[in-house]
C-alpha cells in the first residue's frame, strides 16, 4: 500500500452523501442475492404472511449489503491500488473507513436481529454465517492469501436461496441446497473471467487471483473445466422436482451457451495481454484480446438470472415439475 | 444565523441528507418492528 493511498483512505469524509453509503452496500450484488433468496423462499411453497416474506427478503438484501459494506472497508487499502475499484465511496475518500465498517456492522445487526423476530431462528443464524463467511473468511482471510479465495468465499454468494428457503418453512432441505450448489459451481468461472481482463489489478494490489498465480492460461482451462461441470448441474433442479419443461429448456440451451464460450475462452489468449480495459469505468468495453473473457462474464450473469428466474416463474405460475422427479 | 460546524454549504447538505436518510431508517425500523409484531400475535 503506497503512502499516497493511506492518506486518501484516512482522508475525512466531508460530502459522502447517502448514494455514497447506498453504494457501500454493492447494489448490483444485492440484486442477484434477492433473486436467488426470493426464488429458494418460494420454492419452499410454504404459506407465509406476504408481510413477513417481504420483510425476510429485505433481511437477506440488508445483509448482503452490510457484508458488503465491512468488505469494503476492510479493502479499501487494496481499493485504492486497483483501476476498477479505486473510485469507491472509501478509497476515493468521500466516506471514512470507520462508517464503512459500522455501516456494515449495524446492518448486519438488524438483519440478523430482524430475520430472528419475522422468520425463525434457522434462517436467522443461516443468514449471520452467510455475513461472517463474506465478511470474515472470504475478506479477511481469503482473499489475499490463496488463489482458491473466490472458489471457496463462493460459498457466502450461493447461500441466499437456503436462507429463503429456511425463512419460508424453517427447514433447509437438499433441494436448497441443490440451488446453492449451482450458484457455487456459477462462482469461479464467473470471477476469474473476469479477473482475466483485469489480473493487472490485483497484481498490482497482492492479490492472488488466480490469473496472477497460475497464469492465464491454466485459469482458461479451470473456467472449462468449472463451465464442464456447471451446465450439467443447472439441469438437475428439473429432476429433483424443482424445475418444469421450461426450466429445463433454459437450463440445457443456457448451459450450451456456458460450455461454448467457455470453450472459446479456453482457445483464445484472453488475460495474456497488458492492460485490456478501455478506462477505469468500462468493466464490458475491451480491447480485442480480451473479448472472450469480457463475453462469458456478462454471459455467466445473464445465465444465473435466466436459470432463477424461470424457476421463479415457474413456481408463481404453478407449473408443475417434470414427471422425471423422483 | 452562521453555520456552526463551520461547514461549506455542499458538505452541509450532505451532511443533512445523512442525517434525513438515519431518520428514515429509524422510523422504518421502528414500523417493521411494529408490524411484524401485529402479525405475530395475530396468528398471521
Amino acid at each position: 500500500m503506497t503512502e499516497q493511498s493511506v492518506i486518501e483512505v484516512a482522508r475525512a469524509p466531508m460530502a459522502a452523501t447517502w448514494r455514497d453509503y447506498l453504494s457501500l452496500m454493492k447494489p448490483r450484488v444485492m440484486s442477484l442475492v434477492v433473486l436467488t433468496a426470493v426464488t429458494g423462499l418460494v420454492c419452499a411453497h410454504v404459506a407465509m404472511s406476504p408481510v413477513l416474506a417481504a420483510v425476510a427478503i429485505l433481511c437477506i438484501a440488508l445483509g448482503a449489503g452490510g457484508s458488503a459494506a465491512l468488505n469494503m472497508g476492510y479493502d479499501a487499502d487494496i481499493d485504492a491500488l486497483m483501476r476498477r475499484t479505486r473510485g469507491r465511496a472509501v478509497p476515493a475518500g468521500r466516506v471514512q473507513r470507520a462508517d464503512a465498517m459500522a455501516l456494515g456492522v449495524v446492518l448486519s445487526l438488524f438483519s440478523v436481529g430482524i430475520m430472528t423476530l419475522a422468520a425463525n431462528v434457522l434462517a436467522a443464524t443461516l443468514l449471520a454465517f452467510t455475513i461472517f463467511f463474506y465478511a470474515v473468511v472470504y475478506t479477511r482471510w481469503l482473499k489475499r492469501r490463496t488463489a482458491q479465495n473466490i472458489v471457496i468465499g463462493g460459498l457466502a454468494g450461493a447461500l441466499p436461496p437456503v436462507v429463503g428457503w429456511a425463512a419460508a418453512s424453517g427447514a433447509a432441505p437438499l433441494q436448497a441446497w441443490l440451488l446453492a450448489a449451482i450458484i457455487f459451481v456459477w462462482t469461479p468461472p464467473h470471477f476469474w473471467a473476469l479477473s482475466l481482463y483485469t489480473s493487472e489489478d490485483y497484481a498490482r494490489a497482492g492479490v492472488p487471483m488466480m490469473p496472477v498465480t497460475a497464469g492465464a492460461a491454466s485459469t482458461r482451462r479451470q473456467i472449462l473445466g468449472y463451465s464442464l461441470v456447471l451446465a450439467p448441474l443447472g439441469l438437475t433442479p428439473a429432476f429433483v422436482g424443482l424445475g418444469g419443461a421450461v426450466y429445463l429448456a433454459v437450463a440445457a440451451v443456457g448451459g450450451i451457451g456456458f460450455v461454448v464460450l467457455g470453450w472459446r475462452l479456453a482457445r483464445s489468449r484472453a488475460g495474456e495481454s497488458g492492460e485490456v480495459r478501455v478506462s477505469d469505468d468500462a468493466l464490458y468495453d475491451v480491447r480485442a484480446g480480451a473479448k472472450t473473457a469480457r463475453n462469458l462474464f456478462a454471459y455467466s450473469i445473464l445465465y444465473l438470472f435466466a436459470l432463477f428466474t424461470t424457476l421463479l416463474v415457474e413456481h408463481l405460475l404453478g407449473v408443475g415439475p417434470l414427471s422425471l422427479a423422483g | 444565523m452562521s453555520d456552526p460546524f463551520g461547514e461549506d454549504p455542499q458538505a452541509a447538505k450532505a451532511r443533512r441528507g445523512r442525517s434525513i436518510a438515519i431518520a428514515v431508517s429509524l422510523a422504518v425500523f421502528v414500523v417493521i418492528v411494529f408490524v411484524i409484531t401485529l402479525i405475530k400475535k395475530g396468528g398471521g
